[in-house]
């Protein structure tokens, strides 16, 4: 199997400049690749698939009648990233971050944003993730948005575009780790091509942070929390706790005494400083959110806001990466920091205005339109894949709740070779989330989780909706030669 | 350690210990088959009898047989102690502590599962049982080379080894049980003839304790079976060896020095091994054999309430 019969089929590839023309930094993969053994790369590839089954790297489906455990389909044809093209991307997610963090903060301080009619008020207010009830609350060390994962996408020209930011406890981040790891067992021979800045840092980065936020106590007690085993996410819940060696909790092994939060050990009572929690705001505290929640632990909000324990992400961060606030984040990064934005967002339509609401019906079949409160790919129409029906169906739920919708239209997104089958190599379209940190600085993970949708000529990477991913490599710098073409 | 994390670290072990005896246990017997006609080998009863599910047993069939009681031991879902549900379960603990737990006890614990859940495993039973319960002896041993060698003596390997423990305890006087209604004497001085012995023999195969016996005993006698499997020090499928390890392993996770007791389980679990320490063969089948597995698997269970009670309720 050789990259001999790939082709780019006129879009933006990350290995090949055109046909036949590898980038600089790919030509050694791609090299040794096309040295290898035919059928070698597919043996590798079905390796691959092998080891994270018996691994049990699994995540669970829920759409079935018994739910049911599958891998999520890992390509071994590594997405590579130069240096140069990463540092610009890195100082584009730092400057995002902290500006969000200072929407948080200032939304549910002083709202002077809203003052200023930067963002509209209104916007800000109705947003479903919006927790009136945190007004006024300062977290430690003044962090909101603590993990981030922002997703970026590449348009026909390769330039790195916003596509969506995550704030809520995103996941992904434990195949980035895994995908490395087992592509180091699986394909060792790529990795004497090139110089790759490491990943395995990660773990001791989370745990660093989640003790930075209890600063009068030297050795705090930190935990993550999960809602249980089965959770779709599960396996990577229990992946960073094993990782940070910490415990990982339920919601019915902590308890809230006189504002303190503890958990229940074979030798009583322990208390708990530091909570990364995997669980979102509206099942954390029955006392302050759904009532009905089994999955969380009464009082814990209490406790945060006397400041007695820190929750990771803090509550309410979800107001900062709703779709609607998401076409304000330029003007919020200016707002706060004074600057330009470094990385650009998709345009975007907010289809609560009546004129852009109108543009939004009248071109569906050529945008993207969006809920503004769902994650994970849900709810979405692709104008141009869906059918006429689907499309008359969706105007409907459009016109009759415009305020829930955005619209952009649709990114290319670039491609990447993966393994199909034992014949070749095909492009698939891929996103890149990574994931940054924010503690005493913030700490941007080399890479990110590559997503690929797998299925021929589908732009949703969701793992839920059958997308794989693939390791992500930043090269390091002054270690490849030549020039990107 | 969390309460929560310490009760699925012992169930990890209890399942994964019921699995392996009762592989065990039907391995033997498949075995004794070319040595026996059909009448001797309704000796299949006991190993439901023996089970204490009887009841369940003939909710799904009508009757014994050699088809069945495999069925029902290894692959029936609806039976919560078959190998399968063992399996499932074992895994479903180890799955909510796999942060607590090494990736070594992970990926054994989810091979056994792969293996037993196999869509053709069933039918490799029925072909090849020697080579199915063979599998399974060996990741039985896996499980245990993976505990030893991969996890920190912390707490949590102490609350897996009592788990371990306890169930094997319970499953060596329930092997014993199996035959106890055949093979005792019926009779005050009935000879104890050669065929008996084979029998016993396999009985000790049950426990995988044959060539350890041999290289303490030179005759295969009730008397001395029972001495073995009870009262042994130095044999790990002892009933008193694995009460001397659960309780060792107790006194670990409280910190309290032997010969004392801080909590209920050591309180009941020290009773009960200092009296079989001052127990002989003769005592028990003076008794009848059958009367005192009874009353110890009872005893049993209640230390196996005091650890709940204590630990994790």
């Amino acid at each position: 199997m050789t990259f001999d019969q790939y082709k780019t089929d006129g879009f933006f590839d990350e290995y090949f400049v055109e046909d036949g023309k590898p980038r600089s930094y790919v030509r050694k993969i791609v090299k040794t690749i096309n040295e290898m053994d035919p059928g070698e790369l597919y043996n590798r590839q079905k390796a691959a698939e092998a080891l994270m089954f018996e691994t049990g790297i699994t995540f669970t489906l829920y759409n079935t009648d018994e739910t049911k455990e599958d891998i999520i389909p890992f390509d071994i044809l590594p997405r590579i990233i130069p240096h140069r093209e990463w540092e610009y991307i890195e100082l584009g997610l730092k400057q995002r971050v902290e500006a969000l963090n200072r929407f948080v903060a200032d939304v549910y301080g002083d709202q002077k944003i809203l003052k200023d009619k930067v963002v509209p008020k209104d916007l800000v207010l109705s947003s479903k993730a919006y927790r009136k009830q945190l007004l006024g609350i300062k977290p430690p060390r003044g962090i909101w948005t603590h993990i981030s994962g922002i997703d970026l996408v590449r348009d026909d020209q390769g330039e790195f575009l916003v596509l969506e930011d995550n704030m809520r406890c995103p996941s992904g981040v434990s195949y980035v780790l895994e995908n490395r790891a087992i592509l180091k067992r699986i394909f060792p021979i790529v990795f004497q091509a090139s110089h790759i800045s490491p990943v395995e840092e990660y773990p001791s980065k989370l745990r660093e942070m989640l003790e930075y936020l209890v600063p009068d106590k030297d050795n705090p007690t930190v935990a993550v929390l999960t809602p249980g085993m089965y959770n779709s996410a599960f396996f990577e819940h229990a992946f960073l706790a094993r990782e940070m060696s910490v415990d990982l909790v339920q919601g019915s092994d902590l308890i809230v005494e006189d504002d303190f939060v503890y958990m229940r050990t074979t030798r009583g009572l322990q208390k708990v400083d530091s909570i990364y929690r995997r669980l979102d705001d509206d099942f954390l505290d029955p006392k302050m959110f759904r009532p009905d929640s089994l999955l969380g632990v009464p009082g814990i909000m209490k406790a945060w806001a006397k400041g007695n324990v820190a929750l990771v992400n803090a509550p309410g961060t979800g107001v900062s990466d709703d779709k609607a606030i998401y076409s304000f984040v330029p003007q919020i990064i200016k707002y706060y920091l004074g600057e330009d934005p470094i990385l650009s967002n998709v345009q975007t339509h907010l289809c609560r205005n009546k004129a852009e609401l109108d543009f939004v019906v009248k071109n569906l079949e050529h945008l993207v339109v969006k809920p503004v409160a769902e994650s994970g790919g849900y709810g979405i129409l692709i104008g141009p894949k869906a059918s006429k029906k689907e499309r008359e169906a969706f105007k409907e739920k459009l016109l009759a709740n415009p305020d829930n919708y955005i619209a952009q239209p649709v990114v290319s997104l670039s491609r990447a070779p993966v393994v199909v089958q034992e014949s070749g190599m095909e492009g698939r379209h891929v996103d890149l989330r990574p994931f940054i940190l924010y503690g005493k600085e913030i700490f941007v993970l080399n890479g990110g989780l590559t997503r690929v949708a797998l299925k021929k000529g589908s732009l949703v990477v969701n793992s839920s909706q059958g997308g794989g991913s693939k390791d992500t490599w930043v090269i390091e710098p002054g270690k490849t030669k030549g020039t990107d073409a | 350690m969390l309460s929560r994390v310490a009760e699925s670290v012992y169930w990890l072990g209890r399942y994964m210990e019921r699995a392996d005896n009762t592989g065990r246990l039907l391995d033997v017997h498949l075995m004794q088959m070319p040595e026996f006609t059909q009448e001797e080998l309704e000796l299949w009863g006991p190993l439901i009898s023996v089970t204490g599910d009887e009841a369940v047993f003939k909710l799904h069939y009508d009757q014994i047989n050699l088809d069945n009681v495999l069925d029902f031991l290894t692959f029936n879902r609806d039976y919560s102690n078959s190998i399968i549900n063992c399996s499932i379960r074992a895994r479903e603990n180890a799955r909510s502590i796999r942060e607590t737990i090494s990736k070594e006890i992970w990926e054994t614990v989810n091979h056994f599962y792969h293996q037993i859940t196999h869509p053709k495993a069933a039918a490799l039973m029925r072909r090849e049982p020697d080579e199915f319960f063979g599998e399974i002896r060996k990741t039985a041993h896996l499980f245990s080379g993976v505990i030893e060698g991969t996890q920190s003596r912390s707490q949590s390997w102490h609350f897996l080894n009592l788990g371990r423990m306890l169930e094997r305890a319970d499953k060596t006087s329930r092997i014993l049980d199996v035959k106890s209604f055949a093979l005792m004497p019926k009779t005050k001085g009935q000879k104890f003839s050669p065929y008996d012995g084979l029998i016993w023999g396999a009985l000790l195969n049950s426990a995988s304790a044959l060539e350890m016996y041999k290289k303490r005993f030179r005759q295969v006698t009730p008397e001395q079976v029972v001495d073995f499997l009870v009262l042994d020090g130095h044999f790990p499928r002892s009933i008193l060896f694995c009460l001397s390890h659960a309780e060792n392993s107790l006194h670990q996770i409280s910190g309290t020095p032997h010969g004392n007791f801080s909590n209920q389980p050591e309180k009941q679990i020290g009773l009960l091994r200092s009296e079989i320490d001052f127990t002989e063969a003769s005592d028990i089948l003076e008794l009848s054999l059958h009367k005192y597995l009874d009353q110890f698997q009872l005893r049993l269970n209640k230390v196996g309430n005091a650890v709940y009670e204590s630990f994790f309720a």
